[in-house]
């Protein structure tokens, strides 16, 4: 039988929290930069203007059709050159960092953009009617009336993409950056102890995911109450 | 900026020779698709049973499954598939887990990628069998067991007929990420199209035009697997419910 051996993990934790800290940047930044982007291409989508509409389906249907691994190395050959060229960024900045951060940002925009294209359908039509009548613009009503409602519909869905895409972090090991569980693997492998490392790993990320889905769950019940 | 294409590339002889560039996208294509549908086959049988349990009356059965559930959906699939890869032939008998060892590599690859993907899909899919049963009106169950069926027998023929029925839909989406889950493989070495592009980077340095073709034919596998559920959904439509013409 295999024997365990968990000495190798007290003296990599600060490597492990280094690590950690590498996964919320990446989750962080794609779910604001997600959010953001998300709703101005669900609006797009839902705009009556087609020359709007048509390219924010592309957006979405494209990277919703590839696999986020295939992303992540686009944006791994791809950003390293469009910065050197638009921004003259040395070789010292971390690339791997920086394109991480743009795949996963503009990835997820595309699986924001269906949630909240389908919170804001959630609205019922009368209240845009009722904006227009009350003479708000079009984009006023949106703003004012229809969005504040979506975003509180769509609130536990947003929150329940974000663990999703807390876990898919674990992706950047395609380009060999060094996020939580990264930096568990090099351990593991350093030490010849990769079980070990390989489940506490695991652990981790579970107790985290269905603490925070847990929260969503008693934040769903309020919402809907 | 400044790429010199070449699309010619995929034409030119590997230098293991006896293939084209071409040919190697083809046959990561191939074990991408056999992988998913593989996967698929026991994720669709699994997660119906898991569906099943889940609603079934008691505390123990359903219990199982939603930890089942819980345990599969809450870790990434990066770490359950090096979960299966490294650590599972560690935890077995030592004689197994150097047959294990011994073998091909590319059938320990295939293999743990296809266990991985079986088990996690099959979490995703217990859900949405979960909740199509649960959409079923409660009228149906009492029903079948009035006329004197057993549940194993109202479940056969009277739940999960109509069940898997109505939720071929959401059931389609799960179908298209079980192909773009399958890209995880090429972490552990299995030359999937994901790997294949990255192996024609190292080889030809062609670049954009092994990530295009790659892309592409990821596009054409959404669009085939996208046109063939439309007429399972078509087919399988319920008279009277929500959807049906």
């Amino acid at each position: 039988m295999y024997e365990f051996d968990w000495s190798s993990i007290p003296g990599a934790l600060p490597t492990l929290a280094r690590g950690l800290l590498v996964t919320l940047q990446v989750t962080l930044v794609a779910v604001a930069v997600g959010i953001a982007w998300g709703t101005a291409l669900a609006v797009a989508r839902l705009s009556p203007q087609a020359w709007l509409r048509w390219p924010a389906a592309a957006y979405v249907n494209l990277f919703r059709s590839v696999p986020l691994v295939m992303v992540i190395l686009w944006f791994y050959l791809v950003v390293p050159q469009l910065l050197r060229r638009f921004l003259g960024v040395s070789s010292a900045t971390d690339i791997r960092m920086v394109s991480a951060l743009a795949a996963f940002a503009l990835f997820e925009s595309a699986y924001y953009a269906e949630i909240i294209r389908a919170g804001i359908q959630s609205v019922p039509k009368g209240q845009l009617d009722a904006a227009l009548a009350l003479g708000l613009t079009p984009a006023q009503a949106m703003r004012r009336v229809v969005l504040p409602q979506a975003f509180r519909n769509m609130l536990p869905l947003l929150l329940t993409q974000a663990i999703i895409l807390f876990q898919d972090t674990s992706l950047v090991y395609v380009i060999g950056l060094a996020d939580f569980f990264g930096a568990a693997y090099k351990v593991g492998d350093r030490d010849g102890r990769l079980v070990e490392l390989v489940l506490f790993a695991g652990l981790v990320y579970f107790l985290a995911s269905l603490a925070a889905s847990a929260l969503v769950r008693r934040l769903r019940r309020r919402v809907t109450a | 900026m400044g790429t010199a294409w070449n699309w010619g590339v995929f034409l030119q002889e590997t230098p293991s020779g006896g293939a084209t560039y071409l040919g190697w996208l083809l046959t990561g294509l191939g074990w991408t698709v056999g992988l998913s549908l593989a996967a698929w086959a026991v994720a669709l049988l699994l997660g119906t049973a898991l569906g099943v349990l889940r609603t079934v009356p008691g505390r123990l059965r359903p219990g199982l499954a939603a930890a089942y559930v819980e345990a599969f959906r809450n870790v990434p699939l990066l770490v359950q598939l090096f979960a299966w890869y490294f650590v599972l032939p560690e935890l077995l008998p030592r004689a197994w887990g150097d047959a294990i060892k011994r073998s091909d590599p590319l059938l320990q690859q295939f293999l743990a990628a296809w266990l991985c993907l079986s088990l996690f899909t099959a979490a995703r899919v217990c859900e949405q069998v979960r909740a199509g049963l649960g959409a079923l009106p409660p009228g149906q169950l009492q029903a079948a067991l009035a006329l004197g069926l057993t549940r194993f027998q109202a479940y056969r023929r009277v739940l999960l007929p109509m069940a898997l029925r109505l939720v071929v839909p959401p059931l389609t989406s799960e179908f298209l990420n079980v192909f773009k889950n399958s890209a995880v493989a090429s972490t552990i070495g299995l030359v999937e199209l994901s790997r294949q592009s990255q192996q024609l980077v190292d080889y030809t340095a062609q670049a954009y035009e092994a990530f295009i073709a790659v892309t592409l034919l990821y596009l054409l596998v959404n669009v085939a697997v996208m046109l063939l559920m439309r007429r399972v959904e078509a087919r399988a439509r319920v008279p009277g419910f929500i959807g049906a013409r």
